[in-house]
């Protein structure tokens, strides 16, 4: 149900953009210009907005979690990555997290065996769909600088390069293309095949992945099929980051089908689930080096509490004590 | 509002900008030039003379979004077929065309580098046909 809510929320942001791009030329400068400035803004502030509001809330213990030996006495192994306890060690850690996807590659299926017996198998599927379309999202994405840089540099030509080196048609097939729309389709069979899964997705769960399939497609569908004036579309992004703003009328409307989704993406950003780009980053469970037994994590929450040593009671009560004959430190 | 580990996270806030305005910046006070392509070749002078028009293949606009495509099919039909003529569709009153690269797009589009190119180099787009298909021959800018 609730995946089915979110495909016609995607479809009617398609027709939105499409009616859009197929109408006036006022029309088509609010969503060829002002609607993708807007969220290009939304998108940066509030990333930012989110990621202060994090940077703000204290993490009162070291609750780094580990998979490895900690350091602790010199003839016993220490895990340098799984449980690091420098600096470097943490950077090291969190690059593969962010870079491999290491936690989900210990991703585990449980299964209950006959005589309730409980049996952890391998689950890797799930991290390489996740890996292959994160990756080819960043390439696309990098290729896509072609539109916006007058002198395209060669990074941006090798990869274009290299990521149509099957040369299969005319214009040639990017191999990026195919697995980002197969790995997003994998992410979302996964999510309704498996009933575990069904069960605790949610429609903020099915909306962005319709809605960057929504993308992939309409980009896959204006270089294979419908075509449109792409020498028009680098006039307009070039516009567009040079504050000099322009629609050539000669752009087809599934460009701004392509770029209303695109929009709606960015706005969505910081106010969903996808902010774990930035997120990540600030995972106390990860970033955190496992050293609690070598320096002390003090509680940012803690506050002075009126503390009476021994000394200033001796003092209170030093000539009573006395009197009583208990010994006393200072006569 | 207090902020704990400013340090990192304002560092990593302003990575982010650098990437996330990078386009801005770095096109930053330049002039933008948009392509031109020219089609004043001999050949399409001569065709004009004797047609009373300039014309490609198909309509201008078609042809700007299609010419892959169009290119991929005129290949198949020689090499495969054995079919060497185009009949236009949008100009239905033109000769049929001689399906070919080199001796079709090419004759009339003999401006390689102020034609194709033109575009091509605007979106960094690079065509492997002239790896086999040879260039015409363009004497003007050997010159400059
Ligand atoms: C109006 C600008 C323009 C002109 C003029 C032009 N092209 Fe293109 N051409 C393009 C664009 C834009 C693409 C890339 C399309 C895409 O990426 O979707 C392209 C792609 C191609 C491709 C496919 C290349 C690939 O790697 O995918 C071939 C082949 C090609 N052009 C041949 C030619 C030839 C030959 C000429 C000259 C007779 C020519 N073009 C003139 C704009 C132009
Ligand atoms: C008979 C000569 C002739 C032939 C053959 C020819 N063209 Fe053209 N082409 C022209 C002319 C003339 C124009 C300009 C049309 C206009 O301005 O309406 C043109 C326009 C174009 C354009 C659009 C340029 C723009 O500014 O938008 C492209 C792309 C193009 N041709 C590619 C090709 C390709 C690829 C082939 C081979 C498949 C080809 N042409 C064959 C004469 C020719
Ligand atoms: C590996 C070398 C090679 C490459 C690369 C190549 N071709 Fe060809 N092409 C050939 C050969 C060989 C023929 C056959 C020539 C003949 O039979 O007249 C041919 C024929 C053609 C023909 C029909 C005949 C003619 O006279 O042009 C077209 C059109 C054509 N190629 C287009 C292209 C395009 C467009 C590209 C780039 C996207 C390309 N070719 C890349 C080798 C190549
Ligand atoms: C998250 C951002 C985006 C994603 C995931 C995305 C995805 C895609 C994909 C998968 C394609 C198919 C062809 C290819 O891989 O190059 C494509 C094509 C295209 N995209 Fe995007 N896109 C994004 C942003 C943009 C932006 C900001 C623009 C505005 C300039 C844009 C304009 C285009 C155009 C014009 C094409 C057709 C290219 C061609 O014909 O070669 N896209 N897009």
């Amino acid at each position: 149900m609730t995946a089915i809510i979110s495909f016609i929320a995607v479809l009617l942001l398609v027709a939105i953009g499409y009616v859009g791009g197929s109408a006036g030329p006022s029309v088509r400068f609010l969503f060829g210009v002002v609607i993708p400035y807007a969220a290009f803004i939304f998108f940066v502030g509030g990333l930012i907005a989110r990621i202060m509001k994090w940077a703000s809330s204290p993490v009162p213990f070291n609750i780094v979690t580990t998979t490895g030996q900690q350091k602790t006495l010199p003839w016993i192994k220490h895990s340098k990555i799984e449980s690091p306890y420098s600096a470097f060690g943490v950077v090291i850690r969190m690059a593969l997290e962010i870079l491999a996807f290491r936690s989900l590659f210990r991703n585990l299926k449980t299964q209950l065996h006959e005589g309730g017996r409980v049996a952890y198998g391998e689950a890797k599927w799930l991290w390489m769909a996740g890996l292959a379309f994160h990756y080819s999202f960043a390439i696309i994405l990098f290729r896509h600088l072609r539109f916006f840089i007058e002198k395209v540099p060669v990074a941006v030509q090798m990869t274009d390069m290299l990521d149509s080196f099957l040369q299969i048609g005319a214009p040639l097939l990017y191999a990026t293309d195919v697995v980002l729309l197969g790995a997003v389709t994998y992410l979302f069979i996964r999510r309704v095949a498996i009933p575990q899964v069904r069960y605790i997705s949610l429609a903020a769960d099915y909306f962005p992945l319709f809605l960057i399939f929504g993308i992939g497609a309409t980009g896959v569908l204006m270089r294979y099929f419908t075509k449109t004036d792409i020498i028009s579309v680098k006039m307009l992004a070039m516009g567009l980051i040079s504050f000099k703003p322009v629609v050539p009328d000669t752009i087809g409307a599934m460009f701004f089908v392509h770029l209303f989704l695109l929009s709606v993406l960015f706005a969505y950003f910081p106010l969903s689930k996808l902010v774990h780009m930035g997120g990540v980053f600030l995972s106390p469970t990860r970033n955190l080096p496992n050293n609690s037994r070598a320096v002390r994590h003090v509680n940012p929450w803690n506050y002075p509490v009126h503390v009476h040593t021994y000394e200033e009671y001796e003092n209170d009560f030093r000539d009573k004590m006395k009197e009583a004959g208990l010994p006393v430190e200072k006569e | 509002m207090k902020i704990y580990n400013g340090g990192p996270i304002f560092l990593g806030i302003l990575v982010f900008l650098a990437i996330a305005l990078f386009p801005f910046y770095n096109n930053f006070g330049k002039v933008n030039a948009k392509p031109e392509p020219k089609v004043d070749t001999p050949a399409i002078q001569e065709y004009e003379k004797a047609n009373g028009k300039k014309e490609c293949i198909e309509s201008k606009e078609w042809m700007r979004g299609e010419h892959m495509q169009i290119l991929n099919q005129w290949r198949d039909s020689v090499v495969r077929d054995y079919n060497r003529t185009y009949k236009s569709n949008s100009h239905p009153n033109a000769a049929p065309f001689n399906m070919s690269l080199q001796s079709g797009c090419m004759k009339c589009h003999s401006n390689k580098k102020k034609f194709c190119d033109e575009c091509h180099n605007y979106l960094s787009v690079k065509p492997y046909c002239w790896d086999c298909h040879i260039q015409p021959e363009e004497k003007e800018e050997v010159k400059s």
